[in-house]
């Protein structure tokens, strides 16, 4: 809504500043920026990443399946998108509800929660690895109150799902946080007082208001979940068929020299990162149009 | 009428409780992990970890590759945002996705294009080595890498803030007489340096933090192609926890510093990040 009227703002500004279309070209520098532009993404991102799909089309199609879809890379697809998925499921829950508190509740110290909640954006990867498996190992702060119980998190896939929840937490925050302010209280409060209990008011009212938003942070949370490397190396364990992610099967693989084995596990998880990519971009064009409807 | 939990005051409570709970253990434990273990065997082997002669060579490594990537991000962010921003074209949401396309690539893959372009087996392999050129294995493989986990933090930072200006303080410079370079320095950087320090920051947080993507690059030779992160990772698997974690605790120190600098602002200047870093 706010941005829509700015832009139509600034549109009325344009035309009145200036009535011929003539008049927009007077900004300098578009070849020189644009060329540019495209330049060097071309060479530092759109090239390079070719290579995958090149060097993949060149195996042959047998050579390709046996390589992507080898019962060891299966399994490892299983692992990282079922621990993302799980983690990312975890993280809508929580994150809505942290949201909820950052936009509903006052209380001292808030700034610092808040910045606090970007805190997995910020720690280097291999920190927050081998600090979430120095806490979940058994002799660990957490990993000693859960081995009594038979709970065993470090060198399992549930120190995966541990460390994707720790990863994935701000994209579902952060998604989910404006929309709510927006929403404003009041909205709330109406739905209490026309007799909707809590749980309606949260399913009717807030739910659909939030949905695209919350849509979107588990959607990046799963994205960024399904790709990540560092936080989870360590404390996954990474037994083959076990508890091994597809990014570090990719590592093993180039370890071993096997670059086509490598090569074609990441032309997999490329595919499945652009989908997830425009499937994103998809819900933040419909959510746009339910805003502006 | 059944009152909401959320509505009454017991309601409230719990569920902030349980919010600062789950924010406890998930993401305050770890960090605190960190400087725990980074201390555990006292502040004497503490300092000795981080001035030991390889964990300063990571440090300059570190130091080294943020360096070069940042500032060439910088001028990258600017050009792509002055042409965005700026001008109407066609296919520009298309270029501004695969600005952002990095961010949805693993960074293990991110590595690995440079390791299939400049690696010994790679397409560019035999010539390099032909002529003696090392890429992969060393510093400019590193800076590769690096670049491209970090390309698009300054342009999607500074894109919708300058779309957000719009183009009218540029037009009335220029209709006064300034020059296109005039008009970039005095009237655009000042507008948007505050947006720009925020993506610069973020950018090098994750420069000097990057682990997956270096790592493939790397080739792991102590006290010459190790940066902190995977420093961090040779002496955690060498079972040398406290040195591990000492190191990790500077690594640390930098995200809190980060993200201190961040927050200030966005309370003093109403700055704002897009989720998705």
């Amino acid at each position: 809504m706010q941005l829509a009227e700015m832009a139509v703002d600034a549109g009325d500004g344009r035309a009145l500043a200036c009535p011929s279309p003539k008049r927009r070209r007077v900004i300098p520098g578009f070849g020189l920026t644009f060329g540019f532009t495209l330049t060097w993404l071309s060479l530092i991102v759109l090239l390079p990443l070719s290579t995958v799909f090149i060097r993949s089309a060149g195996m042959g199609w047998d050579a390709f399946v046996a390589a992507s879809l080898s019962a060891r890379a299966l399994k490892a697809y299983q692992l990282s998108f079922g621990a993302s998925l799980a983690a990312a499921g975890i993280n809508t829950a929580f994150g809505l509800l942290i949201a909820w508190v950052l936009v509903r509740i006052d209380f001292p110290g808030k700034r610092i929660v808040n910045a606090l909640v970007d805190l997995p954006f910020a720690l280097p990867t291999a920190v927050a690895g081998i600090a979430l498996t120095a806490i979940y190992a058994e002799t660990g702060w957490f990993g000693g109150l859960l081995a009594p119980l038979g709970i065993k998190v470090a060198f399992t896939p549930v120190g995966v799902v541990v460390a994707l929840i720790f990863i994935g937490l701000p994209f579902v925050v952060r998604s989910v946080e404006p929309v709510l302010a927006d929403l404003g209280h009041d909205v709330e409060e109406a739905a209490a007082t026309l007799g909707a209990s809590g749980w309606q008011t949260f399913h009717r009212v807030i739910l659909p208001a939030i949905g695209p938003a919350l849509l979107t942070g588990f959607a990046l949370a799963f994205a960024r979940g399904v790709g990540e490397y560092g936080s989870v190396i360590f404390i996954a364990g990474n037994m083959p068929y076990r508890s091994e992610i597809a990014p570090l099967l990719i590592v093993t693989q180039l370890e071993q020299f096997d670059y086509a084995a490598a090569t074609a596990i990441a032309a997999v998880m490329l595919v499945a990162s652009f989908v997830l990519l425009l499937l994103i971009n998809l819900i933040q064009i419909w959510s746009r149009k339910r805003g502006a409807a | 009428m059944t009152r909401g939990a959320a509505s009454t005051p017991l309601g409230r409570g719990v569920l902030f409780a349980v919010a600062l709970a789950f924010l406890a253990i998930f993401l305050v434990a770890p960090l605190a992990a960190v400087f725990a273990e980074a201390l555990s065997k006292g502040v004497g082997a503490y300092a000795a970890a981080v001035v030991e002669r390889d964990a300063l060579s990571a440090i300059r490594l570190t130091l080294l590759v943020a360096a070069i990537s940042v500032p060439l991000n910088i001028v990258f962010g600017l050009a792509a945002s002055w042409a965005i921003a700026k001008f109407d074209f066609r296919g520009k949401s298309v270029l501004t996705t695969l600005i952002d396309l990095p961010f949805s690539v693993s960074p293990v893959v991110s590595g690995l294009i440079y390791v299939l372009l400049f690696g010994a087996q790679g397409w560019f392999g035999p010539w390099l080595k032909a002529h003696d050129i090392e890429i992969i294995f060393a510093v400019p493989g590193l800076v590769l890498a690096t670049m491209f986990i970090t390309f698009p933090f300054v342009a999607r930072e500074l894109i919708p803030l300058m779309e957000e200006q719009g183009r009218d303080d540029e037009e009335a410079a220029l209709s006064l007489g300034a020059s296109g370079w005039q008009t970039f320095r005095r009237v655009t950087l000042p507008n948007i340096r505050w947006g720009l320090l925020y993506g610069v920051l973020l950018c090098n947080a994750r420069a000097m933090g990057e682990f997956g993507a270096v790592s493939v690059v790397s080739g792991h030779i102590r006290g010459k192609t190790n940066t902190m992160p995977l420093h961090v990772e040779i002496l955690y698997n060498e079972y040398n926890f406290a040195a591990a974690f000492a190191v990790a605790s500077l690594l640390a120190l930098l995200a809190l510093v980060t993200l201190t600098l961040k927050s200030i602002l966005e309370w003093r200047y109403g700055i704002h990040g897009r989720t998705g870093h």
